[in-house]
């Protein structure tokens, strides 16, 4: 199901601005990843080349591969509808569907896509909200519309409906920073059971964060406004927290700079 | 007892910007309607004792004193700065009004003089056999008439504005969509005379068609496409960018992502707009009279023949001249400003029915 990510030598512009420097990195499968770094830094822009929503925005360019178990992303002939498919996002505002209910934003994915039997989507529903443990919470008024329910619920609603469509990647930007702390701690609990069946990358500035979810942890940093970011250093979360071999990234998680 | 002794002193000087106490004097909660009154009572005083003629002077000097009486009361009673800001509402209000009292009166002339002569049998009958001298006739053909051209306009000019919108908002770059959105900017302008001159040349005369509703319906298009555009865009524009990233990453088709999440999520919007077009060209007159040609009698097929519309029909009444064709020209403008009204009540509630929901 969960796939393993190689990255190697990818650089990412808007227009004629770099924004990100030749990054190469491993993400294993069946666990989470988490970007830590300064605002502007490139880890954002790094996470959407992971399912080529980088080219969504006007100007935006990538070189370099991203290989999905040894399938190139960026490849000939690769859809970037099949890719985002494969790799699910959940962004950092919680963003519903405003006309739709419940039910049909978690059946977006897979409505939008071909059409699916009402007992087969009621299914697959249920089961995704199961497992954004959003499902106790709404299944009395699975026909209202998502955007009454809490920031929280929200995007718990919109992890379900990346998970609905069943991708083998799951990307994360900053989901938990429009949340409370009650919010969070759901969400990070939640990102712990997923990864028993997807990839996670998660973009982050809270490292306590980073510390508490991740298995491994990727520092970028950029040399000086306007340069393109650039991966510090990549390795165990333990290590990067405890013991990190670049002065740099000890700097940042210590608060002495950035 | 210091702030009464220094509050006495000739200079005034403060020496903080803050002033000595929070409260101050007010004009009362009904001082605005008060002085609403008083300055039309004074208006209609003066108006009366310098014998002037004109109602509009009357309400002209109304206006002024209004405007004047508030800001020297306010600036005795209260201060300067509480002066300023009542004399930028009242003439909010003096503005407001005189955009109202030409409606109103609009209204009124219509609604009064119209409904002397609506009835079923004026909706349901036409003008055949009635001479312009005669009483009676009905207005059921150029209703029809109108109905059927303002349909047709609206099937060329809705579909093909939302396309180009869509192009313009969800793919449009570089110099094509500039190109485009410079000559919608032009068409917004083209004199409804222009357009059915157009139709004229190219339909009628050149491939050598006659009058129909559907020639006078291709000009109404020209009409209604930039509006429909320029309505359509700005609804477009306003759905989030994060709504599309969501659905692109869920890996959805972009044509898709237009389809059932841009599109639904603006449908309010465009609604409106499209209604407002309709509105638009349901009132002209000219393409109608050169391409459409106006007939007494009711022809229902759009694509053959000389139809009628309501706005043709209110001219040819009123030029006749006479007592009863003036009535019919009357009822006749109320059944259009009330066929427009039902329209914009349409619109309006498919906007509120299918705007986002935000209730839990």
């Amino acid at each position: 199901m969960a796939k393993r990510i190689d990255v190697s030598g990818l650089s990412a512009f808007y227009g004629t601005h770099k924004a990100i420097d030749d990054i190469s990195m491993t993400v294993e499968p069946r666990s989470v990843t988490a970007f830590i770094g300064p605002s502007g830094c490139g880890k954002s822009t790094f996470l959407r080349t992971l399912n080529r929503m980088h080219e969504v925005t006007p100007g935006g360019r990538v070189e370099g591969k991203v290989l999905l178990d040894d399938e190139n992303l960026y490849g000939a002939g690769v859809d970037p509808v099949a890719v985002r498919r494969t790799v699910g996002m959940v962004f950092q505002r919680p963003n519903p569907f405003p006309t739709m209910s419940i039910f049909d934003n978690v059946a977006a994915g897979l409505r939008l896509n071909g059409s699916f039997k009402k007992s087969e989507l009621t299914d697959i529903v249920e089961k995704s909200l199961q497992g954004a443990n959003l499902w106790n919470e709404v299944k009395d008024r699975l026909n209202k519309p998502g955007s009454g329910l809490s920031g929280g619920q929200q995007q718990r609603l919109c992890i379900a409906r990346a998970i609905a469509v069943e991708p083998q990647v799951l990307l994360m930007d900053e989901p938990c920073s429009a949340l409370d702390p009650i919010s969070t701690l759901a969400i990070e609990d939640l990102i712990g059971e997923l990864k028993e069946r997807f990839t996670i990358v998660i973009v982050t500035h809270n490292m306590q964060q980073a510390a508490r979810v991740s298995d491994r942890t990727a520092f970028f940093n950029l040399s000086a406004v306007g340069q393109p970011g650039k991966l510090i250093e990549l390795d165990d979360t333990d290590r990067i927290f405890s013991n990190p071999s670049v002065q740099a990234t000890e700097d940042y998680i210590s608060g002495r700079f950035g | 007892m210091s702030h009464a002794i220094q509050d006495q002193r000739p200079t005034r000087a403060r020496k903080s910007a803050a002033p000595a106490s929070l409260t101050r004097g007010g004009l009362p909660r009904w001082a605005p309607a008060g002085i609403a009154v008083l300055a039309i009572a004074l208006g209609c005083g003066l108006g009366l004792a310098l014998d002037l003629s004109s109602k509009v002077q009357w309400g002209l000097i109304a206006g002024l004193l209004f405007i004047g009486i508030t800001y020297t009361a306010s600036a005795v009673v209260e201060n300067r700065r509480q002066a300023k800001d009542r004399v930028a509402t009242s003439l909010v209000w003096v503005c407001f009004v005189l955009a109202v009292i030409p409606l109103l009166s609009l209204m009124w002339t219509t609604i009064s003089r119209g409904l002397e002569l609506l009835s079923g049998n004026f909706l349901s009958h036409s003008m055949n056999g009635v001479t312009s001298f005669d009483e009676g006739g009905g207005v059921y053909h150029a209703l029809l008439g109108t109905i059927e051209q303002v349909a047709l306009a609206t099937l060329i000019a809705a579909p093909i504005g939302l396309l180009t919108a869509v192009y313009l908002v969800e793919y449009g770059k570089g110099r094509l969509a500039r190109s485009v959105t410079f000559f919608v900017d032009v068409m917004t302008g083209i004199p409804s005379i222009v357009a059915g001159l157009f139709i004229l040349t190219t339909w009628n005369l050149m491939l050598g068609f006659g009058p129909s509703g559907f020639a006078g319906a291709m000009a109404l298009s020209i009409l209604m496409m930039p509006v429909v555009v320029r309505s359509t865009e700005e609804m477009l524009k306003l759905v989030p960018n994060e709504l599309r990233e969501a659905a692109l990453a869920l890996g959805v088709p972009k044509w898709r992502v237009i389809l059932k999440v841009v599109l639904p999520t603006a449908i309010g919007g465009i609604s409106t707009g499209v209604m407002l077009a309709v509105a638009r060209i349901a009132g002209e007159t000219a393409p109608i009279m050169l391409l459409v040609f106006g007939t007494q009698l009711i022809n229902g097929n759009p694509f053959e023949g000389a139809q009628s519309s309501l706005p043709l029909y209110i001219w040819e009444q009123y030029k006749v001249g006479s007592e009863p064709s003036y009535d019919r020209a009357w009822a006749a403008a109320l059944v259009l400003i009330a066929f427009v009204m039902i329209l914009n009540l349409v619109a309006r509630g498919i906007a509120r029915w299918k705007a986002p929901k935000t209730g839990r």
